[in-house]
């Protein structure tokens, strides 16, 4: 636990000073990263916890962006104003869906969570009144709050970390509790853990909710960063864009989204100022992924950690039998 | 009265089209259990090599129906056995992202040989004329695509029911273990399936080319389409896929004439009613 705490402190101070060693374009970067990671955590609640594969996450993502955007312009640019309806939206939205999807299982799921999000995109994509339809939404005022204007890349960088950290940290308690213990059982053998005596539908609702909100909130952060969004931000190509950052990551490790998502938006940075064949790129990466490294990048740091962790021993174990 | 027979032609047409895309998904949903998310890639490589077939080689329609369907089933043979075979044991979920990561190759494949630019295949000169029903006036390549749709669900049909080929499919289709206890080649059986689903892709390409155009990102509107009609007909059920295919088609034709800014909506919302009323499809069986 201690050294959890530590680890914690440091990666904390890291993200502090960030923007007293990256260049704009790396600290633009990073930021971008941490949104997604938001984004890709969320989903692992679902894909890696609770073991329910969602092909409609991006509908989420769109409406807790397109909510805040729209607050922003019409009621208040106050973070806590556009951020709380961005995530009251999106778990509504999130309830709603939820009903309907909590039916199915498997492929079905998957299907049914893909058609919602994609009624969603219908939706936003022709109310051209509300959200712009296939233009956008441009236009949308920085965030405030208070008198303070977050005006420069900076200052979004420090709002995106603080929030980045925050969700991160209440994923990990939830996920750590007794509460999350039963989204793993569900994922591993729904029929024992409801033999348990387990409501195991409410479980995997409010799993869902909750993904939906904290979806939602990444969405928000989007917003901020851009200043602008589109519907192909909406799009299921989206979706399933964030469900390969959940598996290069690592599915059911909380911090595998995170090099998820990191690895997923420097390649496509990298490789696009090079050729505009990153989807090669990073689908190529992902079959490898897929294929040879199922349990994702956390996967390989924890076989390798646990490699040179046996060797020590091993080597230990000789001394003491040469003394 | 006439304008609404009109609409249904249309809708029919369109249903029929939509079939002919789907019936190969549907096909290899049904026997490998895998769900292929490339497999609107195979359908935009099938209208891409028609189109450079028809553009500049050898101008011949026919041709091209004859070989970018092929060259597409090739494309399947190569992908299964080069990915799929050696991970048919990783389990279904893996398959459906290998399928997904490989139509993000795909895309970007067909964009470095074919560019970005919105292409289309002419219709060939035998359908370019027009035929009149109810009053009205259609295209005759509409027509003969009713006809194709219809000829490949008789044939899909036949195959299945009545010949050995079709009980084995069958058979696979309910207990694969068993089929490979019995002495056949399971492993042959998923190879000729995938490079089958891959030729019909290919041959969907081809015919729906001269009415939905080529452009970029084509596969992935294909392919969500085609899913919607997969699930609404019921997973891995021909049959399913043909009268899928058709309410599809009618309600996105009617819905466009009537109210069109609701049109996709409209579609994924019939999707999600029947997904809710009967979760395995209108026709389909029990898939875990």
């Amino acid at each position: 636990m201690k050294s959890t705490f530590v680890k914690f402190l440091l990666v904390i101070i890291a993200l502090c000073l960030a923007p007293f060693v990256l260049s704009l374009f790396h600290l633009n970067l990073l930021t971008e990263i941490l949104i997604f990671a938001v984004f890709a955590l969320s989903l692992n609640v679902l894909v890696g916890f609770t073991g329910l594969v969602s092909l409609g996450h991006a509908a989420f993502f769109g409406v807790g962006a397109y909510t805040a955007g729209l607050a922003a312009q019409n009621v208040s640019s106050n973070i806590i104003v556009t951020l709380g309806m961005a995530i009251l939206f999106s778990v509504i939205v999130a309830a709603i869906v939820g009903i309907f999807c909590m039916k199915v299982n498997g492929f079905y799921f998957l299907m049914l969570t893909l058609a919602f999000s994609q009624m969603i995109y219908s939706f936003i994509h022709q109310s051209t009144n509300l959200t712009g339809g296939s233009n956008g939404l441009s236009g949308i005022p920085r965030a405030t709050i208070g008198g303070f204007e977050f005006a420069n890349a900076v200052f979004i960088f420090y709002l995106v970390a603080f929030i980045f950290i925050i969700a991160y940290a209440v994923l990990r308690i939830v996920v750590k509790s007794p509460y999350g213990q039963v989204l793993i059982g569900i994922r591993e053998n729904e029929t024992r853990v409801k033999s348990m005596g387990y409501n195991t539908s409410l479980y995997k609702y409010t799993a869902f909710v909750l993904a939906g909100g904290v979806g939602g909130l990444a969405g928000s952060l989007y917003t901020y960063f851009n200043g602008f969004i589109a519907p192909s931000d909406v799009y299921w190509t989206m979706s399933g864009g964030v469900l390969i950052m959940v598996l290069i990551g690592g599915a059911g490790k909380i911090l595998g989204p995170v090099f998820g998502a990191a690895l997923y938006v420097i390649l496509e940075t990298v490789i696009s100022s090079y050729t505009n064949s990153w989807m090669m790129i990073v689908g190529a990466v992902f079959i490898i992924f897929v294929i040879f490294f199922p349990k994702g990048i956390v996967g390989i740091g924890e076989s390798v950690i646990q490699k040179i962790k046996t060797k020590k021993q091993q080597t230990y174990g000789k001394k003491s039998h040469a003394a | 009265m006439d304008i609404i027979g009109a609409q249904l032609v249309n809708g029919v047409s369109y249903g029929l089209l939509l079939f002919i895309i789907t019936c190969g998904l549907s096909l290899v949903f049904g026997i490998l259990g895998v769900l292929n998310l490339a497999h609107g890639s195979l359908y935009m490589f099938g209208a891409y090599i028609a189109y450079s077939l028809t553009a500049t080689y050898t101008q011949s329609f026919w041709l091209a129906l004859l070989i970018a369907p092929i060259s597409v089933a090739l494309l399947a043979l190569v992908v299964e056995l080069i990915l799929l075979r050696p991970t048919y044991q990783l389990g279904h979920l893996s398959q459906v992202l290998l399928t997904f990561g490989l139509a993000y190759v795909f895309h970007d494949l067909a964009s470095i040989i074919w560019g970005s630019n919105v292409l289309s295949i002419p219709v060939p000169s035998i359908f370019s004329g027009s035929i009149a029903i109810f009053g009205q006036t259609f295209p005759v390549y509409r027509i003969a695509v009713i006809i194709v749709g219809i000829v490949i669900a008789v044939l899909l049909w036949y195959i299945q029911e009545k010949t050995k080929w079709g009980a084995i499919i069958r058979a696979g289709l309910s207990d694969k273990q068993m089929v490979s206890a019995l002495g056949i080649n399971i492993k042959l059986v998923f190879t000729i399936v995938f490079v089958i689903g891959g030729l019909l892709a290919g041959f969907g390409g081809v015919v729906a080319g001269p009415i939905l155009g080529l452009y970029p990102s084509m596969e992935f509107q294909t392919l969500i389409l085609a899913l919607v009609v997969l699930v609404i007909g019921g997973l891995g059920s021909i049959s399913g896929t043909l009268v899928a295919g058709l309410l599809v088609g009618i309600v996105e034709t009617f819905s466009r004439f009537l109210v069109p800014e609701l049109s996709m909506f409209l579609v994924f919302g019939l999707m999600a009613i029947i997904l809710i009323v009967k979760p395995n499809g209108l026709l389909g069986k029990k898939v875990a």
